[in-house]
C-alpha cells in the first residue's frame, strides 16, 4: 500500500546499492532539507489564505475572492510581491544581527521539525529526548524575536522584543507542566512511544477530566508563545505599529511572518502528537468494524487533520477575543494557568501511579 | 473566600469565553450572514442599509412644494458651515410679506455626514439620501441649491 514510509524505504534502498554509505547519508540529508523547506513555503501558502479566509468568515466578511478560483491563489500573489520587494535595512540598525534574525526564526523552525512524525514510521529523527527537545528548541525563538527588536534601533521594536521575552519565558512553564502530563501518562519522552501508547485511545479520552485541563493549558500556552492573538503583545500592531518587525520589510519581513505560521504548525502538530494521538486512527473500544474502517483512512490524514483542527483553533481564538494588556496577560499565567497545571500534573500522577486511566 | 471567588472567576472567565467562541462559529459557519457589498460587481443590484448616510436632500412632492420654512436650524446646528440660507420676502395670499427660503445652499464638500441638520430640523424639511458616488471633476458642482427652483412651501408647515 502507498504510504510515506514505503517511499521513504524504496528512496533509501535505491540509495544504499547506489552510492557508498556516506553518499547516501549526505544525499538523504539533502532530500530532507530540500522536504521540509518545501513543506515551509507549502504550509506559508496554505496557513495564510487559511487565515484570511476563516478571519474574513468570522467577522462576517468574504475575504480574498479576485485571485484565482474563490481567491485561493491570493497567498501566492502576495508572496510574489513580497520577493520583488526592497529588504530595507535602517541606518541606524546594528546591521548584521538585524540581518540575522528572521533566519534564526526560520532554522528553530526548522529545529523544530525534526521529531514531528508525520505519518506512521515516518519521521526525521525519533530521538529518545523527543519531548524534551521540542521544549528546548521552541524557546530558543525568543532569541530571534529579542534580536530583532534589539538590533532595529527602534523604540517600538524593543518594546515588542521585550515584552515577547517576558511573554515566552512565562508561557513556557504552563506549556511544559501540560506536556510533563502526558510523559507521566506515557513513561517516555521518546516521540514514537508517546504515540505508541495512544493506539488504544488517545491522551485526552483516556485520561479523563485532568487530561483535557492539560490539553487546554497547553493550547493557551502555545498560542501565547507562538505571539498570536490574544496574545500578540510581540506585534500588537494598534500599540507599536508591528512590534519587533517594524523595521523589516521584503523577504526578511516575509521570513517573520513564514515563521509564526510554521510555528503555530508545529506547535498544533505537537499537541496533536501528545493529547490527540499523532498518526493513530480514531478507535472506539471495541467496535472491531468502526476501528477497521477508521484504519483504512491513511495515517498521514489523521495527523494533518488533527493538526489543522488544532490550527483552526488556534485562529479561532485569534478572530474572537480582544488582546490582553500585558499584566492581564502575565497575571493569567502565573496566578491561573501556573497553578491549575501544577495542581493537574499531581493528580495526573497520581493516576498514573494507581493506574487509574484506561 | 478566597477559593471559591478563584474557582468562580475561572469558571465565569472560561464561560464568557466560551459565548464568543460560539458567536464566531456561528458567523464562520453561516455563510449568509455575509455583509460585504462586492460594489462595483452589483452596482445594479446594491441595495444599502437604511440608515446609509450619502448626502443632504431636501424632498418635494408633485407640487414643487417643500417643507422648509427657513429656520435655520441645520444652519445654526451644522459644525462645519455646510449648510446656508438665504431668504426672500414674499407676498402671501392676504398680500402679507412673509419671510420664504429664496436658496438653501449645501455644500457637500465641507460635509461630514454627521446627521446633526436633520436632527435639528423642526419640520422635517430635509433628510439624507442614500446616493454615494458624489465625484465630479468641477468642486464648484458640489455646491448644491437643495430646494428646486421655483419651488414654496407647503401649505400648514409653519
Amino acid at each position: 500500500m502507498w504510504s510515506f514510509s514505503n517511499i521513504a524505504n524504496n528512496l533509501h534502498e535505491w540509495l544504499s546499492n547506489t552510492f557508498n554509505p556516506t553518499m547516501t547519508l549526505i544525499i538523504e540529508m539533502v532530500l530532507a532539507g530540500v522536504a521540509v523547506i518545501g513543506l515551509f513555503a507549502a504550509l506559508g501558502l496554505v496557513l495564510v489564505i487559511m487565515e484570511r479566509k476563516v478571519s474574513a468568515w468570522m467577522q462576517i466578511r468574504l475575504g480574498p475572492n479576485r485571485v484565482g478560483p474563490k481567491g485561493l491563489l491570493q497567498s501566492l500573489a502576495d508572496t510574489l510581491k513580497l520577493l520583488v520587494k526592497e529588504g530595507l535595512t535602517p541606518n541606524g540598525a546594528d546591521k548584521f544581527l538585524f540581518n540575522l534574525a528572521p533566519f534564526i526564526a526560520m532554522i528553530v523552525a526548522m529545529l523544530l521539525m525534526a521529531p514531528i512524525a508525520f505519518a506512521k514510521d515516518f519521521q526525521l529523527w525519533d530521538l529518545n529526548i523527543g519531548v524534551l527537545y521540542v521544549s528546548a528548541v521552541s524557546s530558543l525563538m525568543v532569541i530571534s524575536i529579542l534580536m530583532a527588536g534589539w538590533s532595529s534601533n527602534n523604540k517600538y521594536s524593543l518594546m515588542g522584543a521585550m515584552r515577547s521575552g517576558a511573554q515566552i519565558v512565562s508561557y513556557e512553564l504552563s506549556a511544559g507542566l501540560s506536556v510533563l502530563a502526558v510523559v507521566v501518562m506515557t513513561g517516555s519522552l521518546q516521540v514514537s512511544d508517546i504515540i505508541h501508547s495512544q493506539a488504544d485511545g488517545w491522551w485526552i479520552f483516556k485520561g479523563h477530566i485532568p487530561m483535557v485541563i492539560a490539553f487546554v493549558t497547553f493550547i493557551i500556552a502555545v498560542t501565547a508563545e507562538t505571539n498570536r492573538a490574544p496574545f500578540d503583545l510581540a506585534e500588537a500592531e494598534s500599540e507599536l505599529t508591528a512590534g519587533f518587525h517594524t523595521e523589516y520589510s521584503g523577504m526578511k519581513f516575509a521570513l517573520f511572518f513564514l515563521a509564526e505560521y510554521v510555528n503555530v504548525f508545529i506547535v498544533c502538530a505537537i499537541g496533536a502528537t501528545l493529547f490527540l494521538g499523532g498518526w493513530m486512527p480514531f478507535h472506539i473500544g471495541n467496535w472491531t468494524a468502526f476501528n477497521h474502517v477508521m484504519d483504512y483512512i491513511p495515517s498521514s490524514i489523521w495527523f494533518f487533520g488533527k493538526t489543522f483542527f488544532l490550527i483552526f483553533v488556534i485562529m479561532w481564538f485569534r478572530w474572537t477575543f480582544p488582546r490582553l494588556r500585558i499584566d492581564q496577560l502575565l497575571n493569567l499565567e502565573w496566578k491561573y494557568l501556573l497553578p491549575i497545571s501544577m495542581i493537574n500534573l499531581l493528580i495526573v500522577t497520581a493516576m498514573a501511579i494507581l493506574k487509574w486511566h484506561f | 473566600m478566597f477559593i471559591t471567588k478563584y474557582i468562580k472567576d475561572v469558571y465565569n472567565g472560561v464561560k464568557s469565553l466560551l459565548v464568543g467562541m460560539k458567536r464566531t462559529l456561528y458567523y464562520f459557519t453561516h455563510h449568509k450572514e455575509i455583509i460585504t457589498q462586492q460594489y462595483p460587481d452589483n452596482r445594479d443590484t446594491l441595495v444599502l442599509p437604511e440608515r446609509f448616510k450619502g448626502e443632504v436632500v431636501m424632498p418635494h412632492d408633485e407640487k414643487n412644494e417643500h417643507r422648509c420654512t427657513g429656520c435655520q436650524a441645520c444652519e445654526l446646528a451644522c459644525p462645519n458651515g455646510t449648510i446656508k440660507v438665504i431668504f426672500k420676502n414674499e407676498l402671501n395670499a392676504e398680500g402679507k410679506k412673509k419671510k420664504a427660503i429664496d436658496k438653501l445652499v449645501y455644500h457637500l464638500e465641507l460635509c461630514t455626514m454627521c446627521n446633526l441638520c436633520i436632527e435639528a430640523c423642526p419640520s422635517d424639511a430635509i433628510k439624507m439620501a442614500q446616493t454615494f458616488e458624489h465625484s465630479v471633476f468641477d468642486r464648484n458642482e458640489l455646491t448644491k441649491i437643495l430646494n428646486n427652483p421655483g419651488s414654496k412651501i407647503m401649505d400648514g408647515v409653519e
